[in-house]
C-alpha cells in the first residue's frame, strides 16, 4: 500500500505546531496502524530526520496509552478500537491520513502527538476510590452484590481512561471518563458510605482541570473504545444533584 | 562461592508466617513519618505497596516511566487470579493451593514462601472487594470461580477477561487515594536509571525525567523494585512495548544478584509472526486448547489450505504423542512441541504457525456453544489476522509471556543489597521454573499488600540508617555516568536503528535460549551477543538530543542493557544442565524424549554475581530443600 500521511509535528509544550506531509510506499496491510508509524519512525531516523513522538505501550487494546486522531476522528474510523487494535487493511491504497494529537486546554500537548493526561489522575485522587486500608476486610463473600449490578458496574469500569471522550467532544468534556468511575461505585455497596463526596469532589476537580460541560450529542460515547455508555453521564447528573442537597445536610 | 541465606524462619510451614511477623521488630507509629521508602514501578506490586506504606505513615516517593500509573503492564493480564477461598467447595486449601504451586514450578522455588503466597492469597480477594473490584458473580451474588490453567480445583477468580486491569485499577484508586492526601508523591514519566547505594545500603535512585530530559535524584531509606520482567529481551513477546530491564540491571550492577534469569515462560496460543515490521505478539486465552484441535500437515512445505488436507495427512502431534492429555498438556509441553514440528520444517506452508482447529468443536457443538464459550477470542483473532475462525482453523504459534527469573530476594523480600526490596515479577520468588496460570496477579499483590508492608518494618527497625540526600557524591557521580552514556548514545551516530539492533539479539536467544536449549548452541549465542553489544556501541543511530523528550533515546539505554543482561541469561542457561520447568535442555531428556529434571545436581536457585561488562559473573547457590512436597517427575503421556 501507498500512503500519504500529514502528521503533526510540534517540538515541545512551547513550540508552535504544524501538519507535516510523508509519503510511505510498501505498507502492508496486515500491519496495525502504529507499525506503520513504526515504519516511518525507523525511516525518518535511518534519514536524519526526528521521528514522530507518539504514546503506547501494551498495543493489545487495554492500556490507554495510545491516543491519536485519525482522519477527524478519536482512535480512527473503526468502531470500539484503539488505535493500536486498528490495521492498514481498513485503509485504502493512495489515501491521505492526517494525524492530529487529542486536542482539548486540559490534556496540553508535550511533543507531536503525545498529550499530558495528568488531569485525569487528579481527578480520580479527588475522590475516585473507596476509603478502605490494606487490612482484614470482611470475607469477600459477606458482602453479597447483585449480579445484574456487579455486571453495569464492570461495564462502567471498563474504561481505560485513554481521553478519547475528551478529544472527540467539541466542549472538551470528561464527563463520559468522571462518570464511568462515579457509577462503578455508585453501584456497588462498598461505595455508599463516600457516594455524595465522591460526586462533589470528582465534579469539581474535573472544572478545577478546565474540562468543559455535557450538552448531549454522544460524540463520547460512540467514539470510545470500550463502549462506555452515555448513561453514565445521567448517573452522574443524579448523583451530583443528590449529593448537592444531602451532603450539605450532613 | 558462598551459600545464600533465604532468611526462612524456624518452625513448622503453617506457623513460619505468623511467627515471623510476630517476630519482626515494629516502627512505632508515631515514628513512620520519619521514614521514606522510593517505589519503582506502579504496577500490581508496585502500586499494592506504595499505597499500603502510605496508609501505615511511611512517606513514599513512586516512580513509573507512563504518563500515568494506571498504565503498567499489569493491566494486560486477561485470565484471572487464584485463591484457597474453596467457595465451590471442591477441596481446595491453602496447602493444595501451595503443593501445586511447587509443583507447577517444577520444584525450583522456595516452599516457605510458597506457602505464604498461598496463605495471603484469600486477604487479596476480600481486599480487592472492599476497594470496589467487580469480581464476576453469580445470581444470588456470590463470587464466581472457574478452573484456570489445568488446576483441578476451581479457584480462579475474575472480571470478565479483564481481570489484571480491574485488580490494578483497584490498587491505582488505594495509591491515588494516598496521592490526594498527600502520603504518596507521585513522580511519573521517570525512568530509574542508576540505584545508589551509600555505606552498602540502598538509598536512592537516579532517574531520567522523560519530559524535560533530566537527570534527577532522589534519596530515601529503603529502596523498592516492582519494575516486571524482562520478556522483551527477545525483542517479540507479549509484554507492552516499553517493559524492560533497565531497573533491575542496573541494581544488579550495584551488587544485587540475579536469580534463574534462564527461567522464561512461553504461551502456546499466541497469534505468530506476520512479518518484519512485527512490534509485539498478543496472546489468547491458551483455555481455547479445551475445544481446539492441534495440528500440522504431515507432508513439509503443503502449501493446500488446510480445507482440502484430509484427515490422513495431516499430523494431531500432541493427541499422538500424549494420549491421556492430548491437547490440553501444560504450556511447556504444547509450547515446544509447536516449535519443535515447525522446526523439522512441518509448519503450516514452511512457516513457524501450527493449526488451532475447531471444526470437530463445531460439528460436536454447534457454532452457538462454540461462540458463548469463545466468542470473544475468536472475534479478537479475526480482527487482527483478518481470518474468520469459524471456517478457517487458527494459526498459533508460541510466545515469551513470563520471565520467572528475576533479582534474588530472601524471605523478607530483600536483595542481597541491603534496603533494597523487589516484589513481583521483577523477583525470582515464587514461581520456581514455571508459573501456573492466574498467579502472576497474586504475587504481585501478596508482595505488595501483605508482604512488604511487614518486613520493611523490620529493616527499618533494625537498622541504623544516615541522612543522606541528593547531593551526595554516590548520586552525583551516577548522574554524571548517566549523562556521559546518554550523551555516548547521541553521539555514536552510526548506521542501524536500536529496533534493528534490538530484533537481532531477541532472534539469536530465541532461537538458542528460548524453550529448547542444548550446550552447543548456548556457547554460540554467548560468543555472539558481545559482538552484537560491539556493534550496538560503534553502529547505533540515536537522534535528537538530552534535554527533549525522545523516546528513541529511552529505546537505546533499555536494549543496551538487554544486551548485557542477555549474555547473563545465556550462562545461567549454559550452567543449568537439566531440563526444568517452562525450558527444555536437550542433553537432558528421558528415552521417550520428555524433559529429564536433576535433582541430585540442579535443585538450587542460581543467583549470579556481576563482576563487570566482558567478564564471568560469579555464581552462588541457594539450595532448595523439599520437605512437605514429594519430589516427582511430570509425566503427561
Amino acid at each position: 500500500m501507498k500512503l500519504t500521511l500529514k502528521i503533526w509535528r510540534q517540538k515541545n509544550a512551547q513550540a508552535k505546531g504544524k501538519l507535516v506531509t510523508y509519503q510511505l510506499d510498501d505498507i502492508s496491510p496486515d500491519m496495525s496502524f502504529l507499525e506503520m508509524l513504526d515504519v516511518l519512525n525507523q525511516k525518518l531516523i535511518l534519514e536524519g530526520d526526528d521521528p514522530v513522538a507518539f504514546d503506547n505501550d501494551c498495543r493489545e487494546g487495554i492500556c490507554g496509552m495510545c491516543s491519536l486522531y485519525i482522519g477527524g476522528r478519536a482512535h480512527g474510523h473503526e468502531h470500539e478500537v484503539t488505535v493500536c487494535q486498528l490495521h492498514m487493511r481498513s485503509f485504502d491504497d493512495g489515501q491521505t491520513v492526517t494525524i492530529e494529537p487529542w486536542r482539548a486546554k486540559a490534556l496540553p500537548v508535550i511533543k507531536d502527538l503525545v498529550v499530558d493526561r495528568g488531569a485525569f489522575d487528579r481527578i480520580i485522587q479527588a475522590g475516585g476510590f473507596v476509603s478502605t486500608k490494606t487490612g482484614a476486610p470482611q470475607d469477600a463473600n459477606a458482602l453479597p452484590i447483585p449480579k445484574q449490578n456487579a455486571d453495569k458496574a464492570m461495564d462502567a469500569a471498563a474504561c481505560i481512561g485513554c481521553g478519547a471522550c475528551v478529544a472527540a467532544c467539541k466542549n472538551a468534556s470528561a464527563m463520559l471518563f468522571v462518570s464511568a468511575k462515579i457509577s462503578q461505585l455508585a453501584l456497588l455497596p462498598q461505595g455508599q458510605p463516600e457516594r455524595d463526596k465522591r460526586a462533589l469532589s470528582m465534579v469539581h476537580q474535573m472544572d478545577m482541570e478546565g474540562f468543559g460541560n455535557c450538552t448531549n450529542e454522544g460524540e463520547c460515547e460512540a467514539e470510545c473504545p470500550k463502549a462506555i455508555k452515555m448513561t453514565n453521564i445521567a448517573r452522574l447528573f443524579r448523583e451530583y444533584y443528590r449529593a448537592t442537597f444531602t451532603y450539605e445536610e450532613q | 562461592m558462598t551459600v545464600l541465606d533465604s532468611k526462612v524462619p524456624g518452625g513448622p510451614l503453617e506457623k513460619k508466617w505468623d511467627q515471623h511477623k510476630f517476630d519482626l521488630k515494629l516502627v512505632n507509629p508515631a515514628n513512620k513519618r520519619k521514614f521514606s521508602v522510593i517505589v519503582v514501578g506502579t504496577g500490581l506490586a508496585g502500586a499494592s505497596a506504595a499505597a499500603s506504606m502510605a496508609e501505615l505513615g511511611y512517606n513514599v516517593l513512586n516512580f513509573c516511566f507512563q504518563d500515568s500509573p494506571r498504565r503498567a503492564h499489569s493491566i494486560a493480564a486477561q485470565g484471572g487470579i487464584n485463591a484457597a477461598k474453596n467457595y465451590p467447595n471442591d477441596g481446595d486449601s491453602i496447602y493444595r493451593l501451595f503443593y501445586d504451586t511447587v509443583k507447577g514450578g517444577d520444584f525450583r522455588s522456595r516452599e516457605a514462601n510458597v506457602y505464604r503466597l498461598a496463605q495471603v492469597s484469600n486477604n487479596i480477594i476480600d481486599q480487592c472487594v472492599a476497594q470496589g473490584v467487580p469480581f464476576a458473580r453469580e445470581y444470588g451474588g456470590m463470587l464466581d470461580n472457574r478452573s484456570f490453567g489445568g488446576a483441578q480445583v476451581s479457584r480462579t477468580f475474575y472480571a470478565r477477561g479483564q481481570t489484571g486491569q480491574q485488580l490494578l485499577l483497584g490498587a491505582y484508586s488505594a495509591l491515588s487515594r494516598q496521592v490526594g492526601e498527600g502520603n504518596v508523591k507521585m513522580y511519573e514519566r521517570r525512568e530509574m536509571l542508576e540505584l545508589a547505594v551509600i555505606n552498602g545500603k540502598a538509598r536512592g535512585i537516579v532517574c531520567r525525567n522523560l519530559v524535560s530530559g533530566d537527570v534527577e535524584s532522589y534519596t530515601a531509606d529503603a529502596v523498592v523494585l516492582a519494575t516486571g520482567g524482562y520478556g522483551n529481551v527477545f525483542y517479540l513477546s507479549t509484554n507492552a512495548m516499553n517493559s524492560n530491564v533497565t531497573a533491575a540491571w542496573r541494581a544488579h550492577k550495584q551488587g544485587a544478584f540475579f536469580a534463574n534469569p534462564c527461567f522464561t515462560q512461553i504461551h502456546p496460543t499466541c497469534i505468530p509472526v506476520s512479518g518484519d515490521h512485527q512490534s509485539k505478539l498478543t496472546l489468547m486465552s491458551e483455555s481455547l486448547r479445551n475445544d481446539g484441535r492441534v495440528w500440522v500437515p504431515k507432508k513439509k512445505g503443503d502449501i493446500r489450505p488446510p480445507d482440502q488436507i484430509p484427515e490422513s495427512e495431516r499430523y494431531y502431534y500432541l493427541e499422538e504423542k500424549y494420549p491421556s492429555f492430548g491437547n490440553l498438556v501444560p504450556r511447556d509441553v504444547a509450547s515446544r512441541n509447536g516449535k519443535l514440528v515447525c522446526d523439522e520444517g512441518l509448519g503450516i506452508g514452511g512457516s513457524q504457525s501450527v493449526y488451532l482447529d475447531f471444526a470437530e468443536a463445531i460439528n460436536r457443538l454447534g457454532e452457538d456453544v462454540v461462540r458463548a464459550r469463545y466468542g470473544n477470542l475468536f472475534d479478537m483473532y479475526h480482527h487482527i489476522t483478518d481470518e474468520n475462525p469459524y471456517k478457517m482453523p487458527m494459526k498459533i504459534f508460541p510466545a515469551i509471556h513470563y520471565t520467572m527469573g528475576g533479582l534474588w530476594v530472601d524471605y523478607n523480600l530483600m536483595s542481597t543489597i541491603p534496603g533494597l526490596f523487589v516484589l513481583g515479577e521483577a523477583n525470582f520468588s515464587d514461581h520456581g521454573a514455571n508459573r501456573l496460570g492466574a498467579s502472576a496477579l497474586m504475587q504481585g499483590l501478596a508482595d505488595g499488600y501483605f508482604v512488604l508492608p511487614y518486613t520493611i518494618g523490620g529493616y527499618f527497625a533494625g537498622t541504623e540508617l544516615e541522612d543522606v540526600d541528593s547531593s551526595h557524591s554516590v548520586l552525583k557521580g551516577l548522574e554524571n555516568e548517566s549523562t556521559e552514556k546518554t550523551n555516548k548514545l547521541l553521539t555514536i551516530n552510526g548506521k542501524r536503528t536500536v529496533d534493528d539492533i534490538h530484533r537481532e539479539l531477541g532472534k539469536l536467544l530465541w532461537e538458542e535460549c528460548g524453550m529448547g536449549r542444548n550446550e552447543k548452541g548456548l556457547k554460540e549465542a554467548k560468543e555472539k551477543i558481545p559482538k552484537i553489544r560491539e556493534e550496538f556501541w560503534q553502529n547505533v543511530k540515536v537522534p535528537g538530543e538530552a534535554g527533549e523528550f525522545n523516546q528513541e533515546l529511552e529505546k537505546a539505554g533499555r536494549v543496551a542493557d538487554f544486551l548485557e543482561f542477555g549474555e547473563l541469561m545465556v550462562t545461567d542457561a549454559l550452567d543449568r544442565k537439566e531440563s526444568c520447568g517452562g525450558h527444555f535442555r536437550e542433553e537432558s531428556q528421558t528415552e521417550e524424549g520428555e524433559a529429564l529434571r536433576d535433582d541430585e545436581n540442579y535443585a538450587y536457585a542460581a543467583a549470579w554475581e556481576f563482576q563487570g561488562v566482558d567478564k564471568e559473573s560469579t555464581l552462588h547457590k541457594e539450595p532448595l530443600t523439599f520437605e512437605h512436597v514429594k519430589l516427582t517427575q511430570r509425566s503427561y503421556k
